[in-house]
């Protein structure tokens, strides 16, 4: 037999590790050191001017989004995991479809359906006889039309959660709370609501730093927050400390929302009630009741799926010029793009998940992969200029150097490439792809590694034979999601792209700030067909837990 | 390496694994410190103790996936750790058998079982496969996948995975703990049967002494990284070498007991001795083990104790009685000595030998 020496080679990975933490969290630090240097004269306007609008409107936005889906997402969370009615089985994936749907996209469509020469306007115009300017119609592009386009497509956040916390309650609790004399409704109010809480809050939270990174609507609506600010100063003024100022008190706002979620997702875990296997049982509602029920939960897929789909398919069949090549080309763009940033972002998380799965002990290790997620939290417009600057000095200062070297004249190698796009995707996106990654690794204990040496494998077999084909669906998973939401992004991309490189999400925004709504549709819809693909795979992961508490009880 | 020639000279040639001054230490804390253990061939070990005690860490020392900090590991003359080298678990031809199972979810039984033999021909594998299946009594489960069987189920073939290469030693973490007890009562003597069988050496890690003492011919108690004792469950139930071995195996209670010559003491209830020296100096102040065995119920005798509390457990009643200088001992009493709480029994002491430790400061 051989004796080795004590090998330590896995240390470097370690290494590896915090050096991709330090890179991904990159634009944050910039950020954050941009508060410490001097205040610039636009600063000092946009703080007696913009900056309590931008305040203002935020927080109304979050205040409103709130409200919104806690009103789609709790009642038809609890409806669909407790209660017995007709279409439910249908409505219980259905209800995830919103998610498909990018909130700029979906604020584009509805204005086309309720502007003046929409559907709704013709038709109340035809019935009435009325001309323009004789009758009032609300104006969707406002902030409340934010508020509810943005309330349509983010309420699955808190339905899937509080869904599964609801499930998660055991039929005791609640059996405990009817002996005990309480009405369904009761039992509802004050005991599975309270117990479901923080997967509410968490929600929520999920949805409100997704309002806050939105820039698409808010910028269509002409609703100044922080991101369309953003943009504006670092644009319009051309003064990037004072855009870097503004993005940092909106990382205040997002540090807030992070311990909010990490507290609920903290509570989250004591509040789980028992074993899972004890499945609930369900209340079948009966008559108007049920087909109330039926109708509750129809209207969030109609609002936020359907209608905006079908609107999206007949602009796309009968209204917007013919799909040319140049069609082809952002499908392709977008494609590699997304797939590039895809292998990019399950790579890292694989090494990082490994990396911690060997250091396990190190608290450095620790850090660096849970720094490396906060990504997912900054909003685009945010990533985006972080990177630019630093990138733009490191650009001049390469030119200068491979000048002085060489004599040869480079362009800009970092911030006018793809580099800086498939970095700020990592960014922002490095989450999604760890927690997949990690949530697949997680149920690879640590024993069948062992069990799988001690019958005779060495550790690069145990990585072929064991871990290749258990980690497969969760790499895939991480890729798929990574891919999508990539497909979907729209601000980093409209700052960071290469000259003449366009996206499919670029497109549709360009084209719907154009008033070519119609045309945008064809795009728009395809961006639309791919954002479904991981929402069927999460309908088909919820019915399968579905199918197993079924046959456990 | 210096170390190895030594090690391989003829003279030290057994068959035994041995375990010399071993410690494993994560960065600055020590896990388990200065072992030592041999295990002879055909004999089923045992590491006992409660959790945190460094039984997992000593096994897993032993399978090669913990470094040494020191001391080293032998089995069958060969050396398999030394505090700045190792042969990797791969190479060491020991079985495992995990505590939480460990099948791999993604093959089958019978693929599980072929995992570790997979160089055999294929009829040899399929024999072998048809006969470990025979020995637990899941033949015909050769195509399920480990998510259809149950604990019980699962944890046979993890047995019988591990002990289809033929190792030269299995080790066994906990491996019954994640069973419900009946299922646990019929298991442990099957696996201890099936090794004998098979002739098999194996190491067993438990917190549980009923299991210990049900499957191993050695027992070593491990306490704070430390050996407290190694010998057989007779000798640590009747001769517990320290305190905690006394305290952690079985029931028993110290009664405060004054040295009166090299054989006897007195205590609270009485003279006891043996004829054996127990090594204390005259007029020392000792505690005296006492198993509730050694308590017997006598209406005759002087001494008395009042009845707190009692369990009836079917062939014998276990009583806790108070002594007239208020120390609350253990008894037993045949089931017919049917006395309830707050009753004064006559009890007497009916000890062969003394265990006998310093008085607890």
């Amino acid at each position: 037999m051989l004796l080795r020496s004590l090998n330590k080679q896995i240390v470097s990975l370690k290494y590896v590790a915090v050096g991709t933490a330090l890179c991904l969290s990159l634009p944050m630090l910039i950020i954050a050191i941009s508060v410490f240097t001097s205040n610039s004269a636009v600063w000092a306007h946009l703080l007696d001017t913009v900056l309590g609008d931008y305040i203002g409107n935020s927080l109304a936005l979050m205040a409103g989004v709130s409200v919104g889906v806690l009103l789609l997402g709790v009642p038809t969370a609890w409806l669909t995991s407790v209660c017995q009615f007709p279409g439910k089985s249908w409505l219980t994936w259905m209800l995830l479809l919103p998610l498909a749907m990018p909130a700029y996209i979906i604020a584009y469509t509805y204005t086309g359906i309720f502007d003046f020469a929409g559907p709704v306007q013709s038709m109340i115009r035809e019935l009435t006889g009325l001309k323009y300017g004789e009758y009032w119609f609300f104006n969707i592009r406002s902030l409340t039309g934010a508020i509810i386009m943005l309330s349509l497509v983010l309420y699955p956040y808190v339905y899937l959660l509080s869904r599964s916390a609801f499930l998660e309650q055991s039929t005791n609790t609640l059996e405990v709370s009817r002996s005990l004399g309480y009405s369904h409704v009761r039992a509802f109010l004050k005991l599975a609501l309270p117990l479901a809480r923080p997967a509410i809050v968490a929600g929520t939270t999920l949805a409100l730093m997704e309002t806050l990174a939105d820039f698409g609507t808010v910028q269509y609506f002409g609703v100044s927050t922080f991101t369309t600010g953003i943009m504006r100063t670092f644009y319009g003024f051309g003064d990037a400390v004072a855009a870097y100022q503004l993005a940092a008190v909106l990382l205040i706002f997002v540090v807030c929302l992070i311990s909010l979620e990490r507290y609920s997702r903290r509570r989250l875990k004591y509040h789980s009630t028992g074993s899972k296997a004890v499945s609930q049982r369900q209340v079948v509602l009966l008559g108007y009741k049920a087909w109330l029920a039926c109708l509750f939960c129809c209207l969030p897929v109609l609002l936020g799926f359907l209608i905006p789909a079908a609107q999206l398919l007949y602009w796309a069949l009968f209204v917007a010029v013919g799909i040319d090549k140049s069609f082809f080309i952002l499908a392709w763009n977008s494609f590699y793009v997304a797939a590039s940033a895809a292998l990019i972002a399950v790579l890292l998380a694989l090494l990082l998940a490994y990396a911690h799965r060997f250091h396990a002990r190190s608290y450095l290790v620790k850090v660096a992969v849970s720094t490396s997620g906060l990504g997912y939290a900054l909003p685009g417009t945010m990533i985006a200029i972080g990177i630019i600057v630093p990138f733009a000095w490191l650009d001049h200062k390469l030119i200068d150097w491979l000048a002085s070297a060489t004599g040869y004249e480079v362009g800009l190698l970092l911030s006018g490439t793809l580099f800086a796009l498939l970095f700020a995707y990592t960014v922002r996106f490095m989450a999604v792809s760890l927690g997949s990654i990690q949530a697949g690794l997680g149920k690879l204990t640590p024993s069948l590694d062992n069990a799988g040496r001690s019958l005779g494998l060495t550790s690069s077999q145990v990585l072929k034979r064991i871990h290749v084909p258990l980690m497969s669906s969760s790499v895939l998973t991480a890729l798929l999601v990574v891919f999508v939401d990539v497909l979907k992004e729209l601000p980093a991309t409209l700052v960071l792209r290469p000259f003449n490189f366009n996206t499919l999400a670029v497109r549709a925004y360009e084209l719907a700030s154009d008033e070519r709504l119609a045309d945008a549709a064809p795009v728009s819809l395809m961006i639309v067909l791919v954002g479904l693909a991981p929402v069927i795979l999460l309908s088909r992961s919820i019915s399968a837990g579905y199918k197993g508490k079924r046959k456990t009880s | 390496m210096t170390t190895l020639s030594s090690i391989h000279s003829p003279a030290q040639s057994t068959q035994e694994l041995s375990v010399q001054e071993v410690s494993v230490s994560y960065g600055n804390t020590t896990i388990v410190k200065d072992i030592n253990f041999t295990l002879k061939m055909g004999e089923i070990g045992c590491f006992l103790g409660p959790s945190g005690c460094g039984k997992s860490t000593l096994l897993r020392a032993i399978a090669g996936f913990e470094n040494l900090s020191q001391g080293r590991i032998v089995l069958d003359s060969e050396m398999l750790s030394t505090s700045n080298a190792v042969v990797a678990p791969e190479k060491r031809c020991m079985g495992m058998v995990f505590q939480d199972i460990a099948l791999f979810p993604h093959l089958t039984v019978r693929e599980n079982i072929e995992f570790g033999i997979r160089s055999w021909s294929k009829k040899q594998k399929q024999e072998r496969v048809s006969y470990l299946l025979g020995l637990v009594n899941l033949t015909g489960f050769e195509n399920r996948y480990p998510d259809s069987l149950s604990g019980g189920q699962q944890q046979r073939i993890a047995l019988i995975r591990a002990i289809a290469p033929k190792p030269k030693l299995l080790l066994m973490d906990e491996p019954f703990s994640g069973l419900d007890a009946k299922l646990r009562e019929e298991l442990v003597p099957d696996v201890r049967n099936i090794l004998l069988h098979e002739n098999i050496r194996a190491i067993l890690v438990t917190h549980d002494q009923m299991e210990a003492f049900a499957m191993a011919d050695h027992i070593a108690i491990l306490n704070q990284g430390q050996v407290h004792q190694s010998a057989s469950a007779y000798m640590i139930y009747h001769n517990p070498a320290t305190r905690f071995v006394a305290e952690f195996i079985g029931y028993g209670d110290f009664l405060p007991a004054k040295v009166c010559d090299e054989f006897k003491v007195k205590s609270d209830l009485g003279t006891v001795g043996s004829e054996k020296k127990h090594g204390f100096n005259v007029g020392d102040e000792v505690d005296l083990l006492i198993r509730p065995d050694d308590v017997l119920h006598d209406d005759d005798s002087e001494f008395v104790g009042l009845i707190v509390s009692r369990w009836f457990r079917g062939s014998h009643f276990l009583y806790r009685v108070k002594l007239q200088s208020g120390k609350i001992i253990y008894c037993f009493a045949s089931s017919h000595h049917d006395h309830s709480v707050g009753q004064t029994i006559g009890l007497r002491v009916n000890l062969d030998h003394l265990v006998l430790f310093e008085k607890k400061e």
